[in-house]
């Protein structure tokens, strides 16, 4: 695979409905953004361009199909390559790595991947039923399928395990929705305490309305380039463009219900499952006692796919210790809990410290007062932008959403872009996005780091 | 021309859409159109499947008689307790097993609200059943549990499958009642 590039985003405004704009008219705000950022105009791009991926989750929100050419048609990109890509809330992040993978593999040296979902056009319970249908609809939806307790199951499951609290999670959702409040794309830009997380409307016991994420109209794009492809770029715009590079790349994948997932013993554990900074005396120890009391492997209260998905990205970028290692990390927070979980699939954390780690202050943004009593200083912010439980989840577009605030970040453009500094990781060199679909069934996690 | 019994034009009805007053420029002058707000249309969308079990048929016609059975792999003995044709590991046919179905309580919620075909009956406990014997788990109701009474002493109790006496042929045609109070 040869070096690829990313030298721009653009992110539509995430909302709660865009009437003012069909799904094309979405992608095509995003797609303006990112030419106009780099200073090239679409007839230019276009000439530059070999190909394109699109996504989005759920043919059933729009009752479009084939709504991927669509946009490529709005936008003016046929009669290039193109294709769509879907898969479930992972469908975002699929898509920036095919648009990676068409550059790194030598098929293109310009590919633009964007990704929509406008979910406004039904309501909420018809949205959720949408969703639902991305569970088994043999035996797993007719049960009562809904999202938000498949999760909540988890939760249960991952209390019981570790001792996790529910105050441990609402500070996942104070953080996400306080770094959102400076974010202008995000929806939910709100100054929340523990106890408004509690005392909001229960959905799924333990989970409340505000520890789950917000359905939303919104669209993303993103530019990736080889050598030859940034030369052409830079040629046509007049100027040097940023280089951050994408540094490593990983997938995994795990049963479709999560009744089905394995419980693993230590020994395939260590065999198949765990990262480079658990390969010490001191983790196997936790990790044997915490088998002995009855800890199997994924179980559900962990996601197979999300530390399948890191492994290989931290093996293609060189990373042993994550927390050390990265400087930020934007993850699929649908839930509290699932983010909680996503620190322990990453590495961030081992496998049961994910709420302690949670109100341990390491994964807060310097210099923002969130209110709360953090023992420890940041380390290695998550979701900085506010995540899907602040910044929405357009399904198809939130994992280029990601994409494009860590480039944004790697860039140190936050300032420029969101109109706010806040948000700007100090120092910023390399990112990691993570992008997670079902009830832990298709993860990518994407690495982005910037030239020094 | 169009001949006499041919309709050349669509005749107006009351059915679907009906507009009286859309407003419009009247003048010549367009650019206003920029500014209009979107127009938002409403309509059904309906289907009806026939869809097939196929190789999980087997399972739902053991709970329109009562009877529980579970996916076994002959060689390993690795038992899913949700259907399912060929092991994952071996890639080998899975034979049916019966079991009884009594188990533990491996994790629960209650759904306060649900997807829009299940908001009629929430609050509903959603569960996961541990079974003596098989691998996996199993998705559930369960039913004669106070769903304000939610707390993580559930987990761990012991439940017992109950059958709908008229089967519709959906996975819930079993639901879980709590057999006691012990763990």
């Amino acid at each position: 695979m040869r070096p690829v590039y990313v030298v721009s985003g653009g992110v539509s405004k995430f909302s709660k409905a865009r009437p003012d704009k069909t799904f094309v008219g979405l992608v095509k705000e995003a797609y303006d953004y990112a030419l106009a950022d780099i200073g090239i105009e679409h007839p230019q791009f276009f000439e530059l361009l070999d190909g394109s991926v699109a996504s989005y989750f759920s043919d059933h929100f729009t009752r479009q199909l084939m709504a991927g050419i669509m946009a490529q048609d709005y936008l003016g990109l046929v009669p290039k390559p193109s294709h769509r890509v879907e898969g479930g809330g992972a469908t975002g992040g699929i898509c920036f790595q095919e648009g990676w993978k068409a550059v790194a593999s030598g098929y293109m040296d310009v590919c633009l991947a964007y990704g929509f979902e406008q979910m406004s056009h039904v309501e909420t319970w018809k949205g959720n039923e949408f969703i639902a249908l991305a569970s088994d609809v043999s035996m797993d939806y007719p049960v009562g399928g809904f999202y938000s307790g498949y999760y909540a199951m988890m939760v249960t499951r991952h209390m019981v395990e570790f001792g996790t609290t529910v105050e441990q999670l609402a500070h996942v959702s104070v953080k996400n929705h306080m770094n959102a409040y400076h974010n202008p794309y995000a929806q939910k830009r709100q100054k929340l305490t523990i106890q408004d997380v509690r005392s909001a409307p229960m959905v799924a016991w333990p989970l409340t309305r505000n520890d789950i994420c917000v359905m939303s109209d919104g669209a993303a794009a993103v530019i990736f380039c080889s050598e030859e492809g940034l030369a052409k770029l830079e040629k046509s715009s007049g100027h040097r463009l940023p280089r951050v590079r994408v540094a490593g790349t990983g997938r995994g994948t795990d049963a479709m219900r999560m009744a089905d997932r394995p419980h693993q013993s230590f020994d395939d554990f260590y065999k198949y499952n765990a990262l480079p900074n658990e390969q010490n005396a001191d983790a196997r120890t936790y990790y044997k006692d915490l088998w002995k009391k009855g800890f199997r492997y994924p179980g559900v209260h962990s996601f197979r796919a999300g530390r399948m998905a890191s492994r290989e990205a931290y093996k293609n970028a060189g990373i042993t210790d994550p927390l050390k290692e990265v400087d930020f990390v934007e993850l699929h927070d649908a839930y509290t809990s699932s983010e909680v979980q996503t620190y322990e699939d990453m590495g961030l954390c081992r496998y049961g410290e994910g709420g302690p780690f949670a109100t341990s202050g390491k994964t807060y943004m310097p210099g923002i007062d969130y209110g709360l009593d953090l023992p420890e200083k940041p380390i290695c912010p998550v979701n900085p932008s506010g995540g899907l439980i602040a910044c929405g989840h357009p399904v198809g577009a939130t994992g280029l959403m990601q994409g494009v605030f860590a480039f944004w970040q790697l860039e140190g453009t936050i300032k420029k872009h969101f109109g706010d500094p806040a948000l700007q990781v100090p120092n910023a060199h390399r990112g990691v996005i993570h992008s997670h679909a079902g009830t832990g069934t298709y993860v990518t996690v994407s690495i982005l780091e910037n030239e020094k | 021309m169009a001949k006499k019994d041919i309709p050349d034009r669509i005749e107006d009805t009351l059915q679907g859409t009906v507009v009286f007053s859309v407003p419009f420029p009247t003048g010549d002058d367009l650019s206003v159109l920029k500014e209009m707000s979107p127009i938002i249309i409403k309509y059904p969308y309906t289907v009806e499947y026939n869809y097939s079990y196929g190789q999980d048929s087997p399972f739902f016609a053991a709970l329109a008689n009562g009877r529980f059975i579970v996916s076994r792999n002959p060689k390993s003995g690795y038992t899913y307790a949700n259907p399912r044709g060929h092991d994952m590991y071996s890639g080998t046919k899975n034979e049916w097993v019966e079991i009884v179905p009594e188990g533990k309580i491996h994790a629960f919620t209650v759904c306060h609200f649900g997807s829009e075909a299940f908001l009629p009956e929430c609050p509903f406990i959603l569960i996961l059943v541990e079974f003596e014997g098989c691998d996996t788990l199993f998705l559930a109701r369960l039913v004669g549990v106070d769903p304000d009474g939610a707390n993580l002493d559930w987990i761990g109790k012991k439940v017992k499958g109950r059958f709908l006496r008229n089967s519709k042929l959906k996975p819930t045609d079993i639901y879980f009642n709590l057999m006691d109070d012990k763990k």
